[in-house]
């Protein structure tokens, strides 16, 4: 049986991880390369990485940082952050990555989707977007979540899902940071206007959200960052109590 | 020495690392020698069934393959790979595979309702083959991590694993020294290790 999957996420800038890292035990928790590991060790059923170093100098560092993850991390890589053309796929996958994430970069450019999916398969690339209620209506938001597009977000993961994206990223800004549970009824709306996997994210909080967030059939997996940074959730802990609540995982 | 064969499809560098960590020697190469000369030879790929066929016409490295196998040289295919071992691949109209294991690659999504496709995530194995080398350290309902759309249909006799996805996914397959996996291994953790470290260390 396919399980659904608990994903965790790391901002990495200039070749280190940053905020809300809070580990005992761990003495370099900045260290993509230490993290990682823990994460592949404490049940993490995939990783991701997103780059945020801001300067084009500062890119070897991550791809540094990649590379050292991949050689040693044996379940699935995402790597997203300032993918805005096929140079940067291949920059990435080069050093490792499974998949790409494309966010900012195919709002400015829709065809990197399709073009990227050509050259590396659908399975390659995921779209990633940011989502926020606007007069009833879910906009697409670009920059981090700053700027308002006016792009349905329907919209656009069906054109997403037309043109070859593989898997879909919700990241809802509404319920991000707020740690209230996810945004189900964004999820659902969302994800019944395509068939591909989705990866919900934003809002986690505890893992009675995540019970609830696996009661859509909508979606597939959930990601989350400073709730498994700040050890507030074990990620082993987490899945043998979805285990429990009837949550397919891979134990 | 194992040679991972090199033809322009897919990411080398984790099934390299993969193999580097269980102590397995390994060289990307699409060079005849090399693979004449490697004890094993790993056939890796994602992507499309057609373009990585015809990428494997053009380098000659089909017919290089094929004539490997039938000395016997153990073969793994990883995902596409393995799919590629087949006769024939139904992936953007009818491409010619391998022909090394009897058998034809095609789309899950008629048999996948109700189902997402891509099948992707981490599925449980259905082991109808345990006595097979590269089972050995592999429990029944162990999970490994799949990435694809496609499956091998009409291959019962190869079938050493399988999952269950709408159809009845090929997961592990084998033909005497031809073998494959659809899923990762490189990606399927300390199972996927396992299955790597079993054909390197002779389990084909």
């Amino acid at each position: 049986m396919l399980t659904k999957r608990i994903i965790p996420c790391l901002d990495v800038r200039n070749g280190r991880v940053v905020k809300g890292v809070n580990f005992e035990g761990l003495r370099d928790v900045d260290d993509p390369v230490t993290l990682a590991r823990f994460y592949n060790d404490s049940g993490a059923d995939e990783l991701v990485f997103y780059d945020i170093t801001a300067s084009y100098e500062g890119r070897p560092l991550f791809a540094d940082a990649l590379k050292r993850v991949a050689a040693e991390v044996f379940i699935p890589l995402t790597v997203g952050g300032s993918i805005n053309t096929l140079e940067d796929f291949d920059r990435v996958l080069k050093c490792g990555a499974d998949k790409v994430s494309v966010n900012s970069g195919a709002i400015q450019h829709p065809e990197l989707i399709g073009q990227a999916a050509k050259r590396y398969g659908d399975q390659c690339v995921v779209l990633s977007m940011d989502v926020r209620r606007v007069g009833g209506h879910f906009h697409v938001f670009a920059k981090g979540g700053r700027v308002d597009t006016s792009m349905d977000a329907i919209e656009w993961v069906q054109y997403g899902a037309d043109h070859g994206a593989g898997e879909v990223v919700v990241n809802s800004i509404d319920t991000d940071g707020v740690r209230g549970g996810f945004d189900l009824p964004m999820l659902t709306a969302i994800g019944d206007a395509v068939s591909l996997p989705l990866i919900a994210s934003g809002g986690a909080g505890t893992r009675e959200h995540f019970v609830s967030l696996f009661q859509l059939p909508q979606v597939d997996a959930g990601l989350a960052a400073s709730i498994f940074h700040s050890r507030e959730v074990d990620i082993r802990a987490l899945k043998a109590y979805l285990s429990d609540h009837g949550v397919p995982m891979r134990l | 020495m194992i040679a991972i064969v090199d033809y322009g499809v897919g990411n080398l560098y984790s099934l390299r690392c993969s193999l580097e960590h269980i102590g397995a020697a390994s060289v990307v190469t699409r060079e005849e020698s090399v693979l004449r000369s490697a004890e094993r030879i790993i056939l890796p790929g994602v992507g499309a069934f057609g373009d990585a066929a015809d990428k494997l016409r053009v380098l000659k490295l089909d017919t290089l393959l094929q004539s490997l196998a039938a000395k016997g040289k153990p073969l793994m295919g990883v995902c596409l790979g393995m799919q590629l071992l087949f006769d024939e691949g139904l992936e953007y109209g009818t491409h010619k595979g391998l022909g090394l294991i009897p058998g034809r690659v095609v789309p899950l999504a008629p048999v996948a309702v109700g189902l997402k496709v891509p099948h992707m995530g981490w599925n449980s194995l259905d082991i109808q083959k345990p006595e097979d080398p590269l089972m050995a350290g592999v429990r029944q309902g162990a999970y490994v991590y799949y990435v694809h759309s496609f499956y091998a249909a009409e291959c019962d006799a190869a079938l050493v694993a399988t999952s269950s996805y709408g159809a009845q996914v090929a997961a592990v397959v084998r033909r005497a020294n031809v073998c494959g996996t659809q899923f990762h291994p490189e990606k399927s953790g300390e199972v996927g290790l396992s299955i790597l470290a079993a054909f390197a260390k002779g389990g084909a």
